[in-house]
């Protein structure tokens, strides 16, 4: 366990930014208590200070993890976010994707959004940016990255794919051998 | 009567024969019609040879059956005397005649009764006329009317004679009728238990079994009244125990060890119980939602649900889904926990409070972990600790899953605490078990245990336990507490545990769990004896919670001093537990100091006059010439080569 490198830092930053934006100093400057991001075996936890001080006397072999695990570094140095993250990110995400009932359970299984299942959507989402998808019921289901932006959404057929899909929480069952 | 002098019988007896025969056909005229007879006449045989057989001990043993004779010998100066003592011995008669027939007859005995609706005087004298008869019914007429050898008037005679006979057959009919129904009695009331060559009984199907299950149960419950002859409680228990054993699939071991739990009926209960499953129950995560958000949520998917009971505010038992219960999207969004009832309550008793720091020994896969983090609102912390690092997968994935911040995951063995950190609030062990109260789960418990395992099983939760009492800080302000909990019912995993927590830790006590329901831990068991304060502990049992058989006991710690007595006793366990080892060490020193010793023993074996190395050669040499003889086998000389 040991603080992000400068490097790490930046990376992972900027793929968070995807997502919230510049409410990544929500996530720092914390009115409550002071979280820091933490690095143990190439994943990134997100954690309060006291959690974290305690946790160091916890070995490294035997420390599994701490905290909210928001991701972890590939192999190639790039940063791949889990859908761990979700509770924080869709606290303070900008763009969000609200998804119709029927298309709940095909988005759960790992499946792009289509067109056909979208519900609502955030106005003026560019392309390719990151969004949280909500079920209607305002139940983060997990996020992904829009195919196209919101007004060229319009003129898409139905089974047109709106979102790319990211992660989504039915990976706690499908990945739960390779997310942890 | 028994004192009368019998030999007179005999008299009687040389005199009888005219007369009886006289008074047969007598009494012939008096009889019914002559159809009836050919369907009497066999019956009554078979009655008249086995009252003969009844009577034939008579003339030999002349003992207390020789009573008519006697009474009549006896009494020659009046016959109004004598006729009481008829009547009266009559009776008697009819009910010891009978009883000697109970002992020949058992087989005959419905033949017998059927006389009853045929009139049974008819019955009797039926046999009288035949001529055909049988010597021994001869004898038997001749017993019973040479009583009145020696009366004087016919007539008299003669009514006092078929008013016995009367009395006799009535009372023989009504014998018959009554033993008959003993014998339905002794059916169904008085089980009579297998012999011991029941081997064949053992393999016959589970519908006989469960039949002697149950009438063996119910002699148990009454067995003063109920038992069979002399037969002792043990060979009951043994006997219900191998049925059990068979019906249920229990080894023999555990079905011992958990059969003494429980009363009789109560522990066929607590095994019909394991049979059965639980309901699913869900726990509501008050990080995400709130249980009537939830349970509408739930309700809108079709799934029936209820809440699980007024003990719990979070709780809800699905009673039928369409959906998988485990894999809706609420699930997947941490909204609730598929979780056991049973294991709501250590929590509970835990009672975590906001900024406690709590630690969780053994916490795959996170139910309770995730509870005591909602209890503490996501402040504080909570070390989830789990030895199986293949476990601490679904924990952690959980503990995502659920929202909880505070959770520190780690994969030591619980027994490295507190060396790992220590100077907790509130620490809870649901210790590893033998899951004797989750056999409705996983049935594999019912074979799989053996003596060791339960032996293995305490000793490391005796040692969990005294760690996580070290883990913790008595001068916490709010805390200080232990919950120990198990899957089990056994007492060696629950009780004695605890037990053995207090004696070794005397800084801890027992305080109520403020579980309002369960049942008091045993202060006594079989041969042993616990704190008396071991009642505060709970016991929980599938057949009366309808939840999983559990235990939980909770510890406040009052100094974070051992007391000095403590320490003496920890060096005796050390004593206790280290001889092995060190009679080990000392072999290996033994071994390694003395090369000379060796030697020297060597030299002895030689003096002896054995040659290890020519011994071995010759051995080997024998060996191969044995694999040579045999086929196909090749000689380890090659491969060697």
């Amino acid at each position: 366990m040991r603080p992000l490198t400068e490097l790490e830092t930046k990376t992972f930053f900027e793929k968070l930014a995807k997502y919230i934006g510049r409410n990544i100093t929500h996530l720092i400057d914390r009115g409550d208590e002071t979280y820091c991001f933490r690095l143990h075996r190439d994943r990134v936890y997100y954690v309060s200070e006291s959690v974290m001080r305690k946790a160091t006397s916890v070995g490294r072999d035997q420390l599994i993890s701490l905290g909210i695990c928001f991701g972890k570094f590939t192999k190639t140095g790039k940063f791949r976010m889990h859908v761990t993250c979700l509770e924080y990110i869709a606290q303070y995400a900008k763009h969000k994707v609200w998804i119709k009932p029927n298309g709940e359970m095909p988005f759960l299984y790992g499946n792009h959004v289509v067109k056909a299942h979208i519900g609502r959507v955030t106005e003026d989402t560019p392309e390719h940016q990151g969004v949280i998808v909500y079920s209607m019921t305002d139940v983060p289901l997990g996020f992904g990255v829009t195919a196209r932006s919101t007004s060229d959404t319009r003129k898409m057929e139905p089974t047109a794919i709106v979102v790319f899909h990211q992660a989504d929480i039915g990976e706690y069952l499908r990945q739960e051998d390779t997310l942890f | 009567m028994a004192g009368r002098p019998a030999p007179k019988k005999g008299a009687n007896k040389a005199a009888s024969p005219a007369q009886t025969n006289n008074n047969k056909r007598k009494s012939n005229p008096s009889k019914e019609p002559s159809s009836k007879k050919a369907k009497v006449a066999p019956v009554a045989a078979k009655g008249g040879k086995k009252s003969a057989k009844a009577a034939a001990p008579q003339d030999d043993s002349e003992d207390d059956e020789s009573w008519a004779y006697g009474a009549v010998s006896g009494s020659d100066d009046s016959e109004i005397e004598e006729m009481d003592d008829e009547f009266v011995s009559a009776e008697e008669g009819s009910d010891i005649e009978v009883g000697a027939l109970n002992d020949d007859f058992l087989g005959d005995e419905f033949a017998e009764s059927d006389e009853e609706s045929k009139g049974p005087g008819a019955a009797m004298f039926g046999s009288d006329d035949e001529d055909e008869e049988g010597q021994g019914e001869e004898e038997d007429e001749e017993d019973i009317f040479a009583s009145n050898s020696e009366d004087d008037s016919d007539e008299d005679d003669m009514e006092a004679k078929s008013r016995k006979l009367d009395a006799a057959a009535q009372a023989e009919a009504e014998e018959a009728e009554a033993e008959m129904q003993t014998n339905i009695m002794l059916e169904s009331d008085k089980y009579v238990l297998p012999g011991d060559d029941h081997e064949i009984l053992q393999s016959t199907d589970l519908q006989v079994v469960q039949a002697r299950i149950q009438e063996i149960v119910r002699v148990l419950n009454n067995f003063r009244d109920m038992r069979e002859g002399n037969r002792s409680r043990n060979d009951y228990i043994s006997q219900l125990l191998k049925d059990l054993c068979l019906y249920y699939g229990y080894n023999e071991y555990l079905m011992e060890k958990l059969f003494y739990i429980f009363p009789v009926s109560e522990a066929i209960e607590f095994f019909e119980a394991n049979e059965v499953p639980r309901p699913v129950t869900i726990r509501t995560n008050t990080l995400k939602t709130r249980r009537r958000e939830l349970a509408q949520s739930l309700i809108n998917r079709g799934v029936n649900l209820d809440p699980v009971g007024k003990w719990s505010k979070v709780g809800l038992q699905v009673f039928d889904s369409p959906v998988p219960i485990g894999a809706t999207p609420e699930y997947l969004a941490g909204h609730y926990m598929l979780q056991a009832a049973s294991s709501f309550l250590p929590v509970m008793a835990l009672a975590p409070q906001e900024h406690e720091r709590v630690l969780d020994m053994a916490s795959a896969p996170g139910g309770k972990s995730t509870y005591i983090a909602a209890l503490l609102k996501n402040t504080g912390m909570v070390f989830a600790n789990d030895a199986n690092k293949d476990r601490t997968k679904s924990l952690v994935a959980n503990i995502h899953r659920l929202g909880v911040k505070n959770a520190v995951v780690c994969n030591y063995d619980g027994r490295e605490f507190p060396g790992v950190i220590g100077g907790f609030d509130r620490v809870l062990l649901d210790a590893p078990c033998s899951g004797t109260g989750v056999i409705s789960k996983d049935a594999s418990v019912k074979t799989n245990k053996s003596e060791q395992d339960f032996q293995m099983l305490s000793q490391l939760q005796k040692q969990l336990i005294l760690a996580a009492i070290d883990s913790v800080d008595a001068g916490s302000k709010t805390g200080g507490y232990i919950v120990y909990s198990t899957c089990s019912v056994t007492v060696d995993e629950n009780e004695d545990v605890v037990n053995y927590a207090l004696k070794k830790r005397p800084n801890v006590k027992l305080v109520s769990t403020g579980l309002d329901f369960g049942k008091e831990g045993f202060t006594r068991f079989r041969e042993k004896v616990f704190h008396p304060s071991i009642s505060l502990t709970r016991r929980y049992y599938p057949h009366m919670h309808n939840m999983d058989g559990f235990y939980v006991a909770k510890f406040k710690k009052v100094s974070n001093k051992i007391p000095k007595k403590e320490d003496n006793v920890d060096l005796d366990e050390e004593e206790e537990f280290t001889p092995i080892v060190e009679e080990a060490t000392k072999r290996n020193r033994g071994g390694k100091k003395s090369p000379g010793a060796a030697a020297k023993a060597v030299e002895e074996v030689e003096q002896i006059g054995f040659n290890a190395n020519e011994d071995e050669e010759l051995i080997r040499a024998s060996q191969a010439k044995l694999l040579q003889t045999q086929k196909g086998i090749k000689l380890r000389p090659k491969k060697s080569a």
